[in-house]
């Protein structure tokens, strides 16, 4: 139990950190709107949870311009996607076993 | 055990999300009944114009041989072949873009995004493809192949769009392609077995899904 408990990544604590990750696991590249859209935040509040993603080398920035209007697109690295994927098996490995203490 | 709930919480919420960004969710059901009304009026169209009773449909009503022979309406068969095909394939747009766009403002989503573009594209290619080649075919004149190489080619669109949409609509695809199948060993029925998965099979597929997803989302707007 406490060795799954460390397996719980903290960059993914919050329920918005972990939204980035999802959407950015199933998906090549998402643009900074689209991702305030399906998370429904602010401008302020989704920039600061790609924040400590970013830092973290979770994610990664492409900056370009469409036409004359700058883009922002958003996703996940290699290490990102693996820390995700081991961030989920262990909140399942914690589910199950709370699960059979029922 | 507030913590449990949470982490149930969080796993729900990363299911949902990792569907909502890759899937479009809200084709409506109604597209499919609507295409498939769309369908049915083009083969009584073919029907009437090649004089082919109703219920010769029964022992295949063979319309690749009436069509050598029949000259109606100031139009060779060509023309009257691929003038219905345009309109049934317009029409059926036209209502599945009505239909599913109503559902998307219902859902308070958009039609045109990330999704429905992917959706499009894996559509769009073997539909294209598709259709140049039984262009080629009506143009050979390999015309017992036409309906049931149509049902193939609409199949696999379906079995590949349906990575990107509601997921009945790749089991919708591989129905499709079993009947043009065989409708190619059967060519004799290949207007019947047309009618069945373009008209029958797409009014029940849309019916089904319109109970399956559209009324119950709505509701809770």
């Amino acid at each position: 139990m406490k060795e799954l408990l460390t397996q719980l990544n903290p960059a993914f604590d919050h329920r918005n950190r972990l939204g980035i990750m999802s959407v950015l696991a199933v998906n090549d590249w998402v643009e900074y709107n689209t991702l305030k859209e399906l998370l429904n935040l602010t401008d302020g509040n989704l920039a600061s949870h790609l924040k400590p993603l970013e830092a973290n080398e979770y994610i990664i920035v492409r900056k370009q311009f469409v036409g004359r209007k700058p883009q922002t697109t958003y996703a996940a690295t290699e290490a990102g996607k693996a820390a995700f994927k081991t961030h989920l098996d262990a909140l399942e490995e914690l589910l199950k076993i709370s699960r059979d203490d029922d | 055990m507030s913590n449990n709930d949470q982490h149930l919480e969080h796993l729900a919420e990363i299911r949902a999300l990792m569907e909502r960004s890759t899937r479009f969710l809200s084709l409506s059901g109604l597209s499919g009944v609507w295409a498939g009304v769309c369908a049915l009026v083009g083969v009584a169209a073919v029907y009437a114009y090649l004089e082919i009773p109703i219920l010769a449909a029964l022992g295949g009503s063979f319309y690749f041989d009436k069509a050598i022979n029949t000259n109606k309406w100031g139009m060779d068969y060509k023309s009257v072949f691929v003038l219905i095909a345009i309109l049934v394939l317009a029409a059926a747009l036209a209502g599945g873009w009505f239909f599913t766009a109503r559902k998307a403002r219902l859902r308070g989503e958009r039609v045109w995004d990330a999704t429905s573009r992917r959706l499009l594209t894996a559509l769009a290619i073997p539909l294209a493809a598709g259709g140049v080649f039984c262009l080629a075919l009506l143009y050979r004149g390999y015309l017992s192949l036409l309906a049931p190489c149509t049902l193939i080619f609409y199949g696999l669109a379906l079995v590949n769009g349906g990575k990107f949409t509601l997921r009945d609509v790749e089991t919708l695809g591989i129905l499709q392609i079993i009947l043009g199948l065989l409708g190619v060993f059967y060519p004799g029925y290949g207007l019947e077995i047309w009618a069945l998965g373009f008209g029958f099979l797409h009014i029940f597929y849309g019916l089904w899904m319109y109970y399956k997803y559209d009324t119950r989302r709505t509701v809770h707007g």
